[in-house]
């Protein structure tokens, strides 16, 4: 892998409409069983659609679906930047 | 039939399973049609469907609708009840003899990670491909005979559960399932994992614990935390050296032990589903996508929420309550009818007018409620607004353990608790739901509204005026939020021990909801309602009846009468023989026929004259005379400030109604008499003599023992506190919140003995803690009935202790706070 230029951040801190790539997550709490068991895993693409009007929490595609989710419990994913496309399924 | 045939053992038992909303109970109902019964798992409050199923052939299968869930890592209690049926742990519900795995097949590789990982037991399985008629729409095409092939040749039957699409074929393969038995082959582990679950074996053997089968050593090695663990009794210490052991050996072979489950099914099921669904072209998707840009909206979002919200609510609050006035009318005919029926046995007639009826009319108002609120609950949450209405308003609730997903129930319980109990079932995450089922009876709901008038119309108005009324009133409601609020804070941080569900939430497509399926739910919740609380409800209001009708020995009624009609000769300058000669001729039959004396007319004229001696009566007969409209006739009536002695149409009226009057003089003694008796038979009650004794516990707050008894009749229902004040003022159960004359006499009373005396009762702080105890204590069976269906009956003990407890502390605040001032 190309480990200069790959830019990290977490899951909540994309801009709205902006995919990442999933490089890891925490997995010992039950949210990341449940993303897990969900499909997000590392590798895969994810979307950051939107943030609620109250700023908490946000709304975010991966593998076909839309799944809400609070911003202190997506920290822990962290993601790698790729331009703003829609998510085709995983990689 | 041959007499050894297998059902003749037992009829076959199958599981439906699947992820959350993939249709399950779609499926069920299409299935079993209305032969199903609902009821509770043993000891938890997950609740269990069951349903007959007849298989081609004429075979009965039970057919059971287990909650949904995305993963066997039993993280929720509907989770464990899953795997506890799954594997046959549940006394009374042995291993299901074939699972029907339900899948979404719009999103085929997510739901059959759920599917890879129950093959995992060795039940007898097979796929239903739901929804395909979405999936259809979205361009994804399904080779169901090659999915059937790489799964072991196991039936795989693409369905449209809601459009009855696929149901014979569904049937069949059950059919066909229970034959053949065929089993979705288990994945093939990678060799690290073989290897940790075979540490793990030998090891908990031989620290002495149970055998446990795979699918349960799985549980332990994969899952943070499980329930497992609590079965094996076994030193813990040791299990977490070996459990740590194994995980180890995962971690050797270049995986995380926390992640390598989902991983490593998920990459199976990749290849399962290669060249079987041609993925999705993302057209058909937009629709959602399209009317979400509208309804998480930052403004026009919140707006349109806003408005929803308070539709939902106006309904519950208003429109109920026209259905509840057609019940009260119809409980109020039922009760006059059987008063009229049972004249000559007093215990009976009181018994059924006041017990039974009063106790069916009692819970059968609440159906309205639940009705209406489940119906915009079933519209919500079918339509897929409900997880946008969490989405939009989880913040405001996530900082004290709660989740958006509260929010309509807490909303609702504005009108009224009990419907707002029940629709916390929407609500997953157990911890919120305990907790947001414990502090919707703070909310303060539309039966607390006639104390509050009373008390602010009676007492407040004539001091402060009409807006600082109404400012108390706002006041009032929101005091319940006020203490709701740390209440929910504390006891999910510090009393609830369980740990909180992730709040992750699917957003399912919108679409419309199905009449069927909205009449369905409202039709079970309200049958739920009274068939389980309804008969709570009812014996609560037998008993407040009885304790409040016995002893009614009859020297109370002699010595009422006794002080009666030596008062008023004492008042009169008459005799006693005299009053109670009075006594004795005040009926309306004497005055009938004192009248037929006078004026020479008939009896039935000097009815129907009477019937006639109305304001209305009046109306009507000039409107009939002079051809005019009874509007006219009312305006003109109202001229001149209406004074008989200036406008000639409003002397007319005075002696119009002059007969009416001249009865109601007539039958005074009479009725006046029989308010205070009814008065003395509820002081000299059992509850009246406990209330007596009680009233030391309540002098902290200022109430004197007609509060006090008032108090304990209004623990059934808060709202016949008016009625029972009503009736220790001696005025009769009729009075209501509107009634000058209860006013009149409440602000009158004065204390008759102790250091008060002479003082008046209700001053200020009085006032404000009876309305603050009112707000906040636990005065309504119903609630409490519910709550001991919903969460249990501890639940339903610690809400009643804890919100009376509450409610006397902020009262006696109230009265020795007042009092400084
Ligand atoms: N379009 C479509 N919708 C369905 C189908 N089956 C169920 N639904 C809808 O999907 C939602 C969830 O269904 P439900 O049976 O409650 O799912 P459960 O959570 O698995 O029990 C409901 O709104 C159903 O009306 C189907 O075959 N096609
Ligand atoms: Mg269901």
């Amino acid at each position: 892998m190309k480990s200069q230029n790959i830019v990290t951040t977490t899951l909540p801190a994309l801009s709205i409409g902006q995919t990442g790539r999933v490089v890891q997550l925490h997995t010992r709490r039950p949210v990341d069983q449940r993303l897990l068991a969900l499909g997000l895993m590392p590798g895969m693409l994810v979307r950051l659609v939107r943030t609620a009007p109250l700023g908490d929490p946000i709304e975010v595609e991966f593998q076909n679906q839309n799944v809400s989710l609070r911003k202190a419990e997506a920290e822990s994913v962290e993601v790698e930047l790729l331009p703003a496309t829609p998510p085709s399924s995983g990689a | 039939m041959d007499a050894a045939s297998p059902q003749d053992a037992h009829s076959p038992r199958i599981a439906l399973i699947g992820n959350p909303n993939t249709g399950k109970s779609t499926l069920f109902n299409a299935l079993t049609g209305l032969r199903q019964r609902v009821g509770n798992y043993p000891g938890v409050t997950v609740s269990k469907k069951s349903g007959a199923l007849i298989l081609p052939g004429g075979v009965r299968a039970e057919l059971i609708d287990l909650p949904g869930l995305y993963s066997l890592a039993a993280a929720s209690l509907d989770e464990r009840v899953v795997i506890d049926v799954l594997c046959g742990h549940l006394s009374g519900t042995p291993v299901p003899d074939a699972i029907v795995c339900v899948v979404d097949s719009t999103n085929l590789l997510r739901n059959l990670f759920l599917a890879s990982q129950v093959a995992e037991l060795g039940i007898p399985m097979m796929l239903v491909l739901n929804q395909v008629d979405v999936s259809r729409k979205f361009g994804v095409q399904i080779d169901t005979a090659k999915l059937s092939e790489r799964l072991g040749g196991i039936p795989v039957v693409a369905a449209s559960a809601w459009h009855g699409e696929g149901i014979p074929e569904v049937r069949a393969a059950i059919a066909t399932l229970l034959e053949k038995k065929t089993r979705m082959p288990r994945i093939a582990w990678h060799a690290c994992v073989q290897e940790a679950l075979d540490i793990l074996r030998s090891g908990l053997e031989r620290a002495g614990a149970h055998p446990l089968p795979v699918p349960e050593l799985q549980r332990v090695l994969f899952d943070t935390t499980t329930p497992v663990l609590d079965r094996i009794q076994c030193d813990a210490h040791a299990v977490e050296r070996i459990v740590a052991a194994a995980r180890e050996c995962i971690r050797r072979g270049g995986f995380n032990p926390f992640a390598a489950e989902p991983v490593l099914h998920y990459e199976r099921l990749k290849h399962v589903l290669d060249g079987v669904a041609t993925t999705r072209t993302d057209g058909a998707h937009t629709f959602t996508q399209r009317l979400d840009r509208i309804l998480l909206n930052r403004v026009l979002g919140t707006f349109i929420f806003f408005v929803s919200m308070t539709a939902v609510f106006a309904s519950v609050f208003w429109l109920a309550a026209i259905p509840q006035g057609w019940i009260e009318t119809g409980i109020g005919w039922l009760g006059n009818t059987a008063e009229k029926w049972l004249e000559g046995s007093p215990i009976l007639q009181s018994l059924v007018t006041k017990g039974v009826i009063d106790g069916v009319g009692a819970f059968m108002s609440f159906l309205p409620q639940i009705l209406i609120l489940f119906f915009f609950v079933a519209v919500l949450e079918d339509s897929g607004y409900m997880a946008r209405a969490a989405f939009l308003m989880d913040k405001l609730f996530s900082w004290c353990g709660l989740n958006g997903k509260c929010f309509v129930p807490m909303l609702s319980g504005y009108a009224c608790a009990i419907p707002s109990v029940m629709a916390t079932r929407t609500i997953e995450d157990p911890k919120s739901r305990l907790a947001t089922i414990f502090i919707i009876p703070f909310m303060s709901c539309s039966a607390r509204l006639p104390v509050y008038s009373l008390m602010i119309g009676a007492f407040l108005v004539p001091k402060i005026g009409t807006l600082n009324g109404g400012l108390v009133m706002v006041a009032m409601y929101l005091l319940g939020l006020i203490v709701a609020i740390p209440t929910a804070w504390v006891f999910t941080r510090f009393i609830l021990k369980t740990r909180s569900q992730p709040f992750v939430l699917e957003m399912p497509r919108y679409q419309v909801p199905k009449p069927r399926d909205v009449l369905l739910r409202m039709a079970q919740s309200g049958w739920e309602f009274v068939r389980r609380a309804g008969t709570i409800i009812f014996a609560i209001t037998i008993i407040v009846w009885a304790l409040l009708y016995f002893p009614h020995a009859d020297e109370v009624a002699l010595s009422t009468k006794k002080t009666f009609v030596a008062e008023r000769a004492k008042d009169a300058g008459k005799k006693v023989e005299e009053i109670e000669a009075i006594l004795e001729k005040a009926t309306r039959e004497e005055f009938i026929a004192g009248q037929v004396k006078q004026t020479g007319k008939k009896a039935e004229e000097i009815e129907a004259a009477l019937e006639k001696a109305t304001r209305e009566g009046f109306i009507e007969e000039k409107a009939k005379e002079t051809g005019k409209a009874p509007e006219e006739i009312e305006e003109a009536l109202e001229a001149d400030g209406g004074d008989p002695k200036k406008n000639k149409l409003a002397a007319a009226l005075k002696q119009h109604i002059a007969l009416a009057a001249a009865l109601e003089a007539h039958i005074e003694p009479a009725a006046s008499l029989e308010k205070q008796t009814e008065a003395a038979f509820v002081e000299h009650s059992y509850l009246g003599r406990f209330g007596k004794l009680l009233q030391p516990v309540f002098d902290p707050a200022g109430f004197d023992w007609k509060i006090t008894i008032g108090v304990l009749a209004s623990f059934p229902a808060r709202e016949v506190i008016v009625s029972t004040l009503g009736i220790t003022y001696s005025l009769g159960g009729e009075a209501d919140e509107e009634s000058d004359d209860l006013k009149k006499a409440m602000a009158e009373s004065v204390w008759t003995s102790g250091p008060r005396i002479g003082k008046p009762i209700f001053t200020i702080p009085v006032v404000f803690g009876i309305m603050a105890f009112f707000a906040l204590c636990s005065q309504c069976g119903a609630t409490l009935a519910t709550i001991t269906k919903e969460a249990g009956w501890r639940w339903a003990v610690a809400s009643f202790f804890y919100m009376t407890s509450l409610a006397w502390v902020i009262a006696v605040l109230c009265y020795q706070v007042g009092n400084l001032f």
